[in-house]
């Protein structure tokens, strides 16, 4: 237990490496969601279109 | 060159490349996050605050290298009127405002315990804002216009124009006094930081590049898929 306090306390430095690295998570993971939702509707939408012109 | 960025060879070979991207990027952001938080050492002068050199560091590198390919890209649109080249443009400059807003953040987190501020006006700190901006302002200027082509050459001439600011970045901290310290990786003779901390700072870097590489092909496919579906569209509206 001690152990993972002393990790998580970063040397007193907590407040600063964690925001850090959480901003890390969120940027990335939301250029990672917006890139994947848009990916998946534009196929959606093509597959949709190229049914209706067969 | 040209053979790949046909739009429907691209979008055949990028297919069959993005999932050794997706998982390459995966392992190596992995392995690189395990590193740089478990075993890399503690600074002797900063202690574990360095910990956050190892998202600020790749960021940092990955904000004027995607500029530099939007530059690219945009210079290839504009001498070969190639459509791929604007869009490989376009796609890049979202994920290059994300890396350049992570590095402001990232490097203010850092500032505030090591310098004790956590902003000066110094050459570094503001060339790199400038670049923040100069993504957001070619993201208003393509989608300013109503006709895309022309929103797309606006914005190629302000991404070439951008590219003042890269060696002013990349020099800043030795052109002027600042805050910020030296290179310490990409500078003439050896790397001047200690290979326990090099080895993940690396990894954590080719990793950022091959996230940048995967998303781009991604969005690239979007962009096309969304041209092919304006295209059909308007052969429907023309039949009815």
């Amino acid at each position: 237990m001690a152990a993972i306090a002393q990790f998580f306390d970063m040397g007193g430095y907590a407040r600063f490496v964690w925001p850090a690295w959480g901003l890390a998570v969120i940027v990335l993971g939301g250029l990672l969601i917006d890139s994947v939702v848009t990916y998946r509707k534009r196929r959606r939408e093509l597959d949709a279109a190229e049914e209706r012109k067969r | 060159m040209f053979r790949f960025a046909n739009p429907n060879r691209f979008m055949n070979w990028s297919g069959k490349l993005l999932p050794w991207c997706a998982a390459a990027t995966a392992i190596l952001l992995i392995v690189g996050t395990y590193l740089a938080l478990f075993v890399a050492p503690p600074d002797y002068q900063q202690g574990e605050a360095v910990r956050i050199m190892y998202v600020h560091v790749p960021a940092a590198w990955m904000a004027s290298f995607v500029y530099g390919v939007m530059a690219a890209s945009s210079a290839v649109a504009l001498i070969w009127r190639h459509p791929v080249a604007d869009i490989a443009a376009q796609q890049s400059a979202p994920l290059g405002a994300g890396f350049t807003l992570l590095c402001l953040v990232s490097g203010s987190l850092w500032g505030e315990p090591m310098w004790g501020t956590w902003w000066v006006w110094d050459a570094r700190l503001t060339s790199v804002l400038v670049l923040f901006f100069l993504y957001l302002g070619y993201i208003a200027l393509v989608n300013a216009f109503d006709e895309p082509t022309r929103g797309a050459r606006a914005g190629a001439i302000l991404a070439l124009v951008g590219v003042v600011n890269l060696p002013i970045i990349k020099f800043s901290v030795d052109w002027w006094n600042t805050l910020h310290q030296p290179a310490s990786v990409f500078r003439i003779g050896a790397p001047t930081i200690a290979a326990s901390m090099l080895w993940p700072l690396l990894i954590m870097a080719v990793g950022f590049t091959l996230f940048y590489v995967t998303l781009l092909l991604v969005r690239m496919r979007s962009a096309l898929m969304a041209a092919k579906l304006r295209a059909l569209r308007l052969q429907e509206f023309q039949a009815a």
